[in-house]
């Protein structure tokens, strides 16, 4: 394998045509408040063709898809749509110039039809004070039939799938004679098999003469329809070629720029007692027959793609659904299924996936954050310890080297490992004997990952069990003794870390 | 066809079917022309305000001014034409009303769209405020000398007719504002781009804002909309009542948002039809009215209502709930 | 200094000079009447009632609900205890035989205003209905129980020491007030210091997170909803021993206002804030506004007016968007 090509040797990118490119960025400079986001970039993208954008988070991608969308302005550096430089953008430049950016959120409408949802910004911009149903539904089921998809055109869209409220959104930008779709983050809530659907489309659209950009830090599922990868660190462009110079590892190691070796798990004692114990759980339609036992002082990693079943298994061992059938035993006392008070109460912890939502009391205080938790058991007759209730939360939030400057902060204010710190300390404060971490370092910058990785290894070295479940392939390597493979709501391979690698574990989650 | 039970519309229908059959066992008379007609008169105003009041909802909004915005509007047309211009034809009259009422929905408007305070409790303040300047700067007692052309206005009738008992049954004109303010409203919501982006907003305010509707002009829109529409419906009631009654109207907010909600408009936004709201408003009144037929006591109405407003909404949030426990 | 202008711009300090401001323009507009201490403590005897609605409101806004059942459920329970004072008790019932029965009744009203809120928290963790809608619902059923059980009319004719409650005085301090004082302590000692005030702030704060910390949501929610009932019994209390009987459709009023005083004492209206400091000052404020201009001769209805004036004021100096708009100014 090649190694990426730096900004300073520039590749030779074969130029099919000789007309303008599409886009074409130079120097494009941006700063907030003293803060240089965007640092002389250099981007162009040609009709046709596909381009990654990679970068961690904070690396300056969505500063500059906000720069293209006509949403901020730059201060330094010059666009041009297909030859034509524009001295300053706007959503309505940038749209005209067929420039649509589809976020990660879809920004479709829940209660509107597919049909209406494709082709509503079409209307908006040319039918005038009228609404036309029928042209709406017209337009709607050419651009369906453009992308090769069929989709009711009546349904509503809070009922679809998330793979076909992408699509939808997808038709809109092409209702809106699209020349550019940029898409944040288009893979991370796919299942494999429409990550695939999806690739036949984009290339689909590419024959069709329509550009696509890719934003993300997770790409290397789309590297195999692009042309070429353009990687940001910290606002500067530090790399860019070929897409099949790339990999997952090189492409890693160009967005954090260091090679991220991270020692495995200390080997487990082998006389370890069991410690949780699952018995044929099973939710119909979501997963079924799960066994396994989890061992004190064991990191078991659940290896699953989204759709598997993962994270629906993480909040029944916690109780927040409840199986139709099954055991759960902690310490060989049953945990009564369905209630996570009483989950909670047995031993077990529950770290959320979506840390904002789930996981967090954004406006709230740091210490509270951590102290909700212990609300109880600080509660002495009708009266709460205050005293002893936010010693206990610096404490933790001191163990956990959780960067504040004041702990009656908004949690808010924090950055987002530190902020996954605060989850943890909540639940490390309550004494857990098992924790469960779902995505443990999503959104998190590279450093603070592996110091997180750290922690786990700590907490299984003083005994507690813990569960970590991602699909982020490093990450269960980097921490976990056993593994156990997840498709389809089963159980299907389990292996030991040690006897596996990233490609091999790749292919069993794949096959 | 399958009755989806979990749609607001077919339960309202359902109920009202059960009610009028109940009603007409235990008195046959209930099904005739003059319970109809005194039905589809109790439901003028009411009808008017839902109509308007669904409109919030669906914008995500929620407004119980209205009611005070209709007094104010009526009180004030009314007060004014009789020292100024006794004699102005009465679509004039309406007309003065309506712009009345849509300036205070301006007020409204602002406060939401612009400076995107919480609906409720903005609204909660300019009750009191449309009140409160009403009864102490324009006056506090019930006018009965109406300007002659609305009292015209409420002698208007559709139709007249005479029972086998020898009493009359009518139905005034007056109906056809709700009939006209019905078909606007449809046409607004289903045949503009302005009533599409209402629906948009109330889908969420952020895609709508990404893909260029005007938000803060499509919400300014929906309270100037309800607050035309409540001046017409207060001028309509003061005609119809032959009385301009400054405390008249305030306190009907709960019992409309009551019909709206009945009729499927869901509070998050997005969600809301004519034909709910009008199915919800015609239980609303056939309560209100005929409870008595059906052998329950009229002390009994504002329990019957209140039960009604939690199966009704009850119904469709468990089934959701246990939808979410069932797929989560 | 420093901290004194910090407190400033919270919503409760920005409070706080409104309600010393309002104080000293009506004392200095009319000293001799409005400082008068016939005036002080006519007020005292006055805002307790929906005052202590107003900590009901706010108990359940913190929450992010609200309770719009509040004067329903203020006036059944006064209705049961009146029942109770006029029918079993009767108006010629005196010394301690009288004093048992009115606290039996009061006991009886308290316990009837939990149920009402339980039967309120029910709906809303059980079923999962808006809170809006739910006591919406609600509060027309308890209104139609009053209704229903008075037949619409006033029920009077109670013992004498009934009216201690709403008129009495202990060493000069008037009971309602002793009243309010006692339950907003309560209120402000439940929010900060108990487990539960906490937990109800965080529910209100994010819901779902607070459901993934294992915080007993439904509990929470039912007993969020019983103590807003309880205060809404205890002011329908108050409302019936001043007026000396209770009826179905008093202080209907009371509902707007006392939304009106928690939005204005900053509590928000989506949960997750609010102080019972500042509830206590909106209900000053609005008190002192409303005493001082009775004493102007100014109506009723034009209290109403600047009770709404003041409302959508103080809302416009919280918003985002007014704080926005004076920043880009400076900056320009």
């Amino acid at each position: 394998m090649r190694p990426p090509i730096s900004v300073s040797d520039k590749a030779e990118i074969p130029v099919s045509d000789t007309s303008p490119p599409l886009v074409e960025m130079t120097g494009v400079t941006k700063n907030y408040s003293g803060i240089t986001a965007l640092d002389r970039v250099d981007f162009t993208i040609r009709a046709g063709e596909a381009v990654c954008l990679a970068g961690e988070n904070g690396s300056g991608k969505s500063t500059l898809i906000k720069i293209l969308a006509g949403v901020e302005p730059r201060n330094a550096g010059t666009v041009a749509f297909n030859g034509t430089r524009h001295e300053t953008l706007s959503p309505r430049i940038s749209a005209d110039a067929g420039v649509m950016v589809i976020f990660q959120d879809f920004s479709l409408f829940p209660n509107l039809t597919v049909a209406e949802n494709i082709a509503f910004s079409s209307q908006l911009a040319h039918s005038g004070a009228f609404y036309r149903g029928g042209l709406s539904r017209d337009l709607a089921k050419k651009t369906l039939e453009r992308v090769g998809v069929d989709i009711p055109l009546n349904a509503r869209v809070e009922q679809l799938p998330v793979a076909h409220k992408q699509l939808v959104a997808i038709c809109r930008a092409l209702a809106m004679d699209a020349r550019l779709i940029i898409m944040d983050e288009p893979t991370t809530a796919l299942t494999e098999r429409e990550v695939k659907s999806l690739l036949t489309i984009i290339r689909r659209l590419k024959s069709d003469g329509v550009a696509v950009l890719f934003v993300s830090h997770k790409l290397a599922e789309v590297l195999e329809v692009c042309e070429k990868v353009v990687v940001l660190r910290n606002g500067a462009k530090v790399a860019e070629g070929p897409a099949t110079d790339f990999d997952s590892a090189s492409l890693t190691r160009a967005m954090t720029g260091r090679d991220v070796a991270e020692t495995p798990p200390d080997p487990l004692d082998p006389s370890a007692p069991a410690l949780l114990e699952v018995t044929n759980l099973a939710k119909q339609g979501v997963f079924d027959d799960v066994s396994f036992t989890l061992r004190q002082g064991e990191v078991l990693g659940i290896a699953g793609l989204l759709g598997s079943g993962r994270t629906e298994l993480a909040k029944a061992l916690f109780g927040l659904i409840h199986p139709d059938k099954g055991e759960i035993r902690l310490k060989d006392r049953p945990v009564p299924l369905g209630d996570p008070l009483r989950a909670a109460d047995a031993g077990i912890g529950y770290v959320p996936e979506d840390r904002l939502t789930e996981g967090l009391f954004l406006d709230q205080s740091i210490a509270r954050n951590v102290a909700v938790g212990r609300l109880d058991t600080h509660d002495k007759g009708a009266m709460l310890d205050l005293k002893g209730l936010w010693a206990e939360a610096n404490d933790w939030l001191k163990r956990l080297t959780v960067k504040h400057s004041d702990p009656e902060a908004p949690v808010r204010s924090l950055s987002g490992g530190n902020q996954q710190r605060v989850v943890l300390a909540r639940w490390l404060a309550t004494g857990p004997k098992v924790l469960i971490l779902n995505g443990p370092s999503v959104g998190v910058d590279v450093g603070s990952k592996s110091d997180i990785h750290g922690i786990i290894r700590d907490l299984a070295r003083e005994g507690l069990g813990v569960i970590v479940i991602s699909d982020d392939l490093p990450e269960l390597l980097a921490t976990c003794h056993r593994l156990l493979v997840m498709k389809g709501g089963r159980i299907t391979d389990e292996i030991a870390g040690r006897d596996t690698d990233e490609t091999d574990l790749g292919h069993r989650l794949a096959s | 066809m399958k009755l989806n039970l979990a749609r607001n519309e077919v339960l309202v229908a359902l109920v009202i079917l059960a009610f009028c059959a109940l009603a007409a066992a235990s008195d046959p008379r209930f099904l005739s022309i003059p319970t109809l007609t005194d039905l589809l008169r109790n439901g003028i105003i009411l009808g008017i305000f839902s109509v308007g009041a669904m409109l919030v909802l669906v914008s995500g909004g929620i407004d119980v001014s209205f009611t005070a915005i209709a007094a104010f509007a009526m009180y004030t047309t009314t007060t004014f034409l009789l020292e100024h211009a006794p004699g102005l034809p009465w679509p004039v009259i309406f007309a003065i009303s309506m712009v009345l009422g849509a300036l205070l929905g301006c007020i409204n408007g602002v406060l939401i769209a612009v400076f995107r305070l919480p609906t409720l409790i903005v609204t909660l303040g300019t009750l009191s405020v449309f009140r409160g300047f009403l009864l102490t700067f324009v006056g506090s007692n019930m006018i009965s000398a109406l300007p002659p052309e609305m009292r015209n206005f409420s002698r208007l009738m559709m139709f007249r007719g005479t029972n086998a008992d020898g009493s009359f049954f009518s139905l005034p004109w007056a109906f056809a504002a709700l009939v006209i303010v019905v078909v606007l409203t449809w046409f607004i919501l289903h045949r503009t781009m302005l009533g599409r982006s209402i629906f948009a907003v109330g889908g969420s305010v952020e895609s709508a804002r990404r893909i260029g509707i005007k938000v803060t002009r499509t919400q300014f829109f929906v309270y100037v909309y309800v607050g035309a529409l409540a001046g017409l419906a207060g001028i309509i009631h003061a005609s119809l009542s032959r009385l301009a009654n400054p405390f008249d109207l305030v306190g009907l907010e709960l019992s409309v948002i009551a019909a709206v909600v009945l009729g499927g408009a869901r509070l998050t936004g997005g969600y809301g039809t004519l034909t709910g709201t009008l199915l919800g408003v015609a239980l609303i009144v056939l309560v209100q009215n005929s409870l008595i037929v059906i052998g329950v006591p009229s002390t009994f109405q504002s329990i019957t209502i209140g039960i009604l407003i939690l199966v009704g909404t009850g119904l469709p949030a468990w089934q959701a709930k246990r939808q979410a426990a069932r797929s989560a | 200094m420093n901290t004194l202008l910090s407190r400033l711009k919270t919503p409760e300090g920005r409070l706080a000079v409104i309600a010393v401001l309002v104080f000293v323009l009506m004392a200095s507009l009319s000293p001799e009447r409005f400082l008068s201490a016939a005036n002080l403590t006519s007020m005292a005897f006055q805002f307790p009632e929906f005052a202590i609605l107003a900590l009901a409101v706010t108990v359940t806004m913190l929450t992010g609900g609200i309770d719009l059942s509040v004067v329903g459920v203020s006036n059944m329970s006064a209705v049961v205890a009146a029942l109770i004072l006029a029918n079993v008790a009767g108006p010629e019932l005196a010394g301690s035989g009288a004093v048992m029965w009115l606290l039996l009744s009061m006991v009886v009203a308290i316990a009837i205003g939990a149920a009402a809120g339980l039967f309120n928290g029910a709906l809303v963790a059980f079923i999962g209905m808006p809170p809006i809608l739910a006591t919406l619902g609600s509060g027309l059923i308890f209104t139609g129980i009053a209704v229903a059980i008075t037949g619409g009319s006033a029920v009077m004719g109670f013992p004498t020491a009934a009216a201690w409650l709403g008129n009495g005085k202990v060493f000069s301090v008037p009971v309602p007030l002793i009243l309010f004082a006692v339950l907003a302590l309560a209120v402000a000692f439940i929010v900060r210091r108990t487990a539960f005030g906490l937990k109800l702030v965080m529910f209100g704060a994010n819901p779902l997170a607070a459901r993934f910390a294992a915080v007993d949501v439904n509990r929470l929610l039912l007993k969020v909803y019983m103590l807003s009932g309880a205060l809404a019994a205890i002011s329908g209390l108050l409302v019936m021993s001043r007026a000396n009987s209770a009826k179905a459709d008093y202080g209907s009023s009371y509902l707007l206002l006392s939304i009106l005083i928690a939005v204005l004492g900053g509590v928000n209206p989506y949960g997750g804030y609010g102080k019972v400091v500042g509830v206590v000052l909106a209900v000053l404020s609005m008190q002192f506004l409303s005493s001082g201009l009775n004493m102007l001769q100014v109506s009723n209805f034009a209290r109403e007016l600047i009770w709404g004036v003041l409302l959508i004021f103080v809302m416009l100096v919280n918003s985002q968007q007014v704080a926005a708009l004076f920043a880009r100014r400076r900056m320009s």
